[in-house]
C-alpha cells in the first residue's frame, strides 16, 4: 500500500524534479513528512509568494517548470501573487496546495480557502483532487499543460485525506490525453511562404523579439536568423537577452519605458515580424496606429495572442524552433537591403548614452551599463520593478546570460526571490539581483533563505528612499505632489545585512561602486551593495 | 450583432465556472447559456448566446479554445441553424378570457399543459423571437411568471458539432 502523499513525492520524482520552493503547515504536512526522506531538495521560503517567484526564477533558469508548495488557506492565497506573475510571465509552474478534509469542504474551517476558485483568472489550469488514485494522472498532466504550449502556472490543490488514504500501488502514467488540449507547434507551411515573400518584398524589415523566444530555447537559432539575413532586432521587456546588448543588430527595447531608437525602428519599419510577444500597452502604446502602413507578420504559440493587440496581415500559429526553421530553410540569401543597414548602423550608435554624474552619488544607468563586463559572461541579472528595472532594461549590456524580470505582472519583491531560484537552477554562473530600496523591502525576508542555503547572490539596492518610478508619474502626471512615495523609516540596510550574516558595503559614487564589486566578483559568498542614488535620476 | 456559440466541454468540476468566468473577466454579457450532456460520455455541451462585435467574438473563440476542459468552439452561422427554447409562462386567465387564450396558444402552437381556477400554464418550444411574439400575445391578460430556458442550437443539413 502507499499513501497519496509518497504519490505526490514519486510523481515529483518521475517528473525530473530536483528542488521544490515552499513552506509547510497542517494541511500539507503528509507531503512534508514524505519529502523529508526524498533526494528532492526542499527550499524553505520566508514567506509564500517568494516560493512562487523562486520557482519561476527556477524554471526561467533551468528550462523546466519550477515547483512550489504551499498549505491550505493563507498559505495558498499568499501564493496568488505569485501564480498571477508566472502567469503573466508565461513561465511554467506547478503549485502544490494542501486542502483541508474532503468532508469539511465547503464548510469554512480553520485555514480553508477556495484556492482553485481564487486562482481561476491566472492559472492556465487548475485541479482540486476527489480521489487519490487521480493523483498521478493530475500530476503527469499538470507537468505536460504547464511545460507545453504556451506556458504557464498549474494549481494542484489536494485535501488532507487524499494525501493519507493509501491505495494498492503507484503508476505513473507514460502519456497524457486530453482531449481538449492539442497545442499547435508546427507553423503553417502556406502562411511561412507568405511571410518569407512579404519579408523578400520589404525594403525595411525589423524582427520584434518578445519572451516566447527564450520559452523555446531557441536563442542562439534565433541569433542566426538575424546575422543571416541582417534584419535589425528590438526586443521587449521579456525578449531582452534575445539578442547581446552590443550586438550591431539590435537596437534595444521598445515601448513607453524603452530606447528612443528601437521606437524609431518600429515607426519607420515597413514590415515587422513579431516573435513571441503580446505587445502589450507598454510595448505598443497605440497599437492600433502601428500596423496603418506596416505588415505585420506574428508568430506566436498562442493563437489568442495573434491580433488581439496589433493588427496582423500574416498570423503564423506555432512554437518559435519549429518556425524558425522553416523560415530558415526558406529564407534562401535573402539579406536586408543596404540602406536600411546604414541606417540601423547610425542608429545603433545612439543606443547607449553616458547620463550625466550628480556628485555624492551613484548614477544607476553608468553602473549597470558597467556591471555585465565585471561579472562572467554568463551572468544572471535579476532586476526588480520599479526605476531599477527601467535602468536595468535599458542599460545592462548582455552577452551569453539571461536578464530576468517580470515584465507582464511587474509584480515588486520579485528579483530576490527569483534569483534564489536562478541560483538553484544555475549554481555556476553568478546571479545578481537589482532593487530599489522599495522593492527590496518586498523581498528582503528572504534573505535569510540567502543566508541559510549560503547563496551565492549578489544584491544591489538602488537606495533613494523613495518610490522612485511612481514618483516620476506624479512629477509628471500629478503636478509633483508626492503623495505616499518618500519611504519614511527605512532600516539600516547595512545592520540588516549583518543581522542575517551577510557581507555588505555601501557607495555613494561610481567609482567606489565599481571597487567594491571588483572586489566580491570572485567571492562565493553572498553581498549586498547599498548605492546611494540621486532621488531625481530620471527612469531613461 | 447576436451570435451563438456551440461549445463541446469535458464534464468535469468547475468547468462551467471557467467559461462564464471568463466572459465576465473579459467585460462580455452572455445573453442566454444552456447546458447538458451529449451523446459521448463525459462531454457536455455548453450553448452560449451572446452580442459583440466580430473583434469580441473571435477573441472569445480564441480564448474559449485555451481553457482546457473546453474540446470545440465553434461559432453558427446566422440562419443556418435552428435554434429552440423551452419557456413555460403563466397566465392570469379569468374565466371570460380562457377560451381566448386558448385560441392564442394554439394559433401559436403551443400547449395547455396545467389549467387552475384563475390561471393557466402554457408550454411553448420555439426559437427566442417566436417565444419573444407569444409572451407579448400573452401580456395583456397578465403575466404572473416565466420560466425560460437558454437556446440550443444545431446546424442545419448534414454539418455537426461533435468529439
Amino acid at each position: 500500500m502507499i499513501s497519496g502523499a509518497e504519490i505526490m513525492v514519486k510523481c515529483l520524482e518521475a517528473e525530473g524534479v530536483s528542488v521544490v520552493f515552499g513552506y509547510p503547515g497542517a494541511a500539507i504536512c503528509p507531503f512534508y513528512d514524505k519529502i523529508y526522506d526524498s533526494d528532492i531538495k526542499h527550499i524553505l521560503v520566508r514567506q509564500e509568494q517568494n516560493a512562487a517567484h523562486a520557482a519561476s526564477g527556477y524554471a526561467r533558469c533551468s528550462g523546466k517548470p519550477g515547483v512550489c508548495v504551499a498549505t491550505s488557506g493563507p498559505g495558498a492565497t499568499n501564493l496568488i501573487t505569485g501564480i498571477a506573475t508566472a502567469y503573466t510571465d508565461s513561465i511554467p509552474m506547478v503549485a502544490i496546495t494542501g486542502q483541508v478534509r474532503s468532508d469539511l469542504l465547503g464548510r469554512d474551517v480553520f485555514q480553508e480557502a477556495d484556492i482553485t476558485g481564487a486562482c481561476e483568472p491566472f492559472v492556465k489550469h487548475s485541479y482540486l483532487v476527489s480521489k487519490t488514485e487521480d493523483l498521478p494522472r493530475v500530476f503527469k498532466e499538470a507537468f505536460h499543460i504547464a511545460s507545453t504550449g504556451r506556458q504557464g502556472p498549474v494549481l494542484i490543490d489536494i485535501p488532507m485525506d487524499i494525501q493519507t488514504n493509501e491505495i494498492e500501488e503507484f503508476v505513473y502514467p507514460d502519456s497524457v490525453n486530453i482531449i481538449g488540449y492539442k497545442p499547435n507547434t508546427k507553423g503553417h507551411a502556406i502562411q511561412v511562404k507568405r511571410a518569407i515573400d512579404a519579408i523578400k518584398l520589404s525594403k525595411r524589415p525589423l524582427i520584434v523579439s518578445g519572451g516566447g523566444v527564450l520559452s523555446s530555447g531557441v536563442k542562439l537559432q534565433f541569433q542566426d536568423f538575424a546575422l543571416k539575413t541582417r534584419i535589425p532586432v528590438i526586443s521587449t521587456m521579456m525578449g531582452i537577452g534575445v539578442m547581446p546588448s552590443e550586438n550591431e543588430l539590435y537596437l534595444g527595447m521598445l515601448g513607453t519605458h524603452g530606447k528612443a531608437v528601437a521606437n524609431r525602428a518600429l515607426h519607420e519599419a515597413d514590415l515587422v515580424i513579431v516573435c513571441g510577444a503580446r505587445l502589450g500597452d507598454r510595448a505598443v502604446a497605440a497599437p492600433h496606429q502601428m500596423s496603418e502602413n506596416t505588415t505585420v507578420i506574428h508568430i506566436d504559440i498562442d493563437p489568442a495572442e495573434i491580433g488581439k493587440n496589433v493588427k496582423t496581415e500574416i498570423p503564423i500559429v506555432g512554437d518559435m524552433r519549429n518556425v524558425l526553421d522553416m523560415l530558415v530553410e526558406n529564407i534562401g540569401d535573402y539579406t536586408v537591403p543596404e540602406q536600411w543597414q546604414e541606417t540601423v548602423k547610425t542608429w545603433k550608435k545612439d543606443l547607449f548614452k553616458t547620463p550625466p554624474v550628480f556628485d555624492g552619488y551613484v548614477e544607476p544607468r553608468t553602473l549597470v551599463g558597467h556591471l555585465s563586463a565585471m561579472f562572467r559572461s554568463k551572468a544572471i541579472l535579476v532586476a526588480d520593478v520599479g526605476q531599477n528595472q527601467i535602468w536595468c532594461a535599458n542599460n545592462f549590456r548582455i552577452r551569453e546570460g539571461r536578464f530576468l524580470t517580470t515584465g507582464g505582472m511587474g509584480t515588486m519583491g520579485y528579483s530576490i526571490p527569483a534569483a534564489v531560484g536562478a541560483k538553484f537552477a544555475r549554481p555556476d554562473r553568478d546571479v545578481i539581483a537589482i532593487c530599489g530600496d522599495g522593492s527590496f523591502q518586498m523581498g528582503m525576508n528572504e534573505l535569510a533563505t540567502i543566508a541559510g542555503n549560503k547563496l551565492n547572490i549578489k544584491i544591489i539596492i538602488m537606495r533613494n528612499s523613495r518610490l522612485g518610478m511612481v514618483r516620476e508619474l506624479q512629477d509628471k502626471n500629478y503636478n509633483g505632489r508626492h503623495s505616499a512615495t518618500i519611504l519614511q523609516g527605512d532600516p539600516d540596510f547595512l545592520t540588516i545585512a549583518e543581522a542575517y550574516g551577510i557581507d555588505c558595503a555601501e557607495a555613494s559614487s561610481n567609482e567606489d561602486a565599481e571597487n567594491i564589486i571588483k572586489g566580491i566578483v570572485d567571492s562565493d559568498k553572498p553581498f549586498i551593495l547599498v548605492c546611494n542614488v540621486y532621488p531625481d535620476t530620471p527612469s531613461i | 450583432m447576436q451570435y451563438t456559440l456551440s461549445i463541446l466541454v469535458e464534464n468535469q468540476a468547475g468547468v462551467l465556472s471557467k467559461i462564464s468566468g471568463l466572459f465576465s473577466r473579459r467585460g462580455f454579457n452572455i445573453d442566454s447559456l444552456a447546458v447538458g450532456v451529449t451523446n459521448t460520455p463525459g462531454v457536455s455541451r455548453i450553448t452560449i448566446v451572446a452580442n459583440g462585435d466580430e473583434y469580441v467574438v473571435e477573441q472569445l473563440e480564441k480564448q474559449l479554445n485555451k481553457l482546457i476542459p473546453v474540446i470545440k468552439v465553434k461559432r453558427l452561422n446566422n440562419d443556418e441553424f435552428i435554434s429552440r427554447e423551452l419557456i413555460l409562462i403563466k397566465v392570469h386567465c379569468a374565466a371570460a378570457k380562457r377560451a381566448e387564450i386558448i385560441k392564442t396558444a394554439e394559433i401559436m402552437q403551443a400547449k395547455i399543459v396545467d389549467v387552475a381556477s384563475s390561471c393557466v400554464t402554457i408550454e411553448y418550444c420555439e426559437c427566442a423571437n417566436r417565444v419573444n411574439t407569444l409572451i407579448d400575445l400573452l401580456k395583456p391578460y397578465g403575466i404572473r411568471e416565466i420560466v425560460r430556458t437558454g437556446t440550443v442550437a444545431i446546424d442545419r443539413g448534414t454539418a455537426s458539432v461533435s468529439v
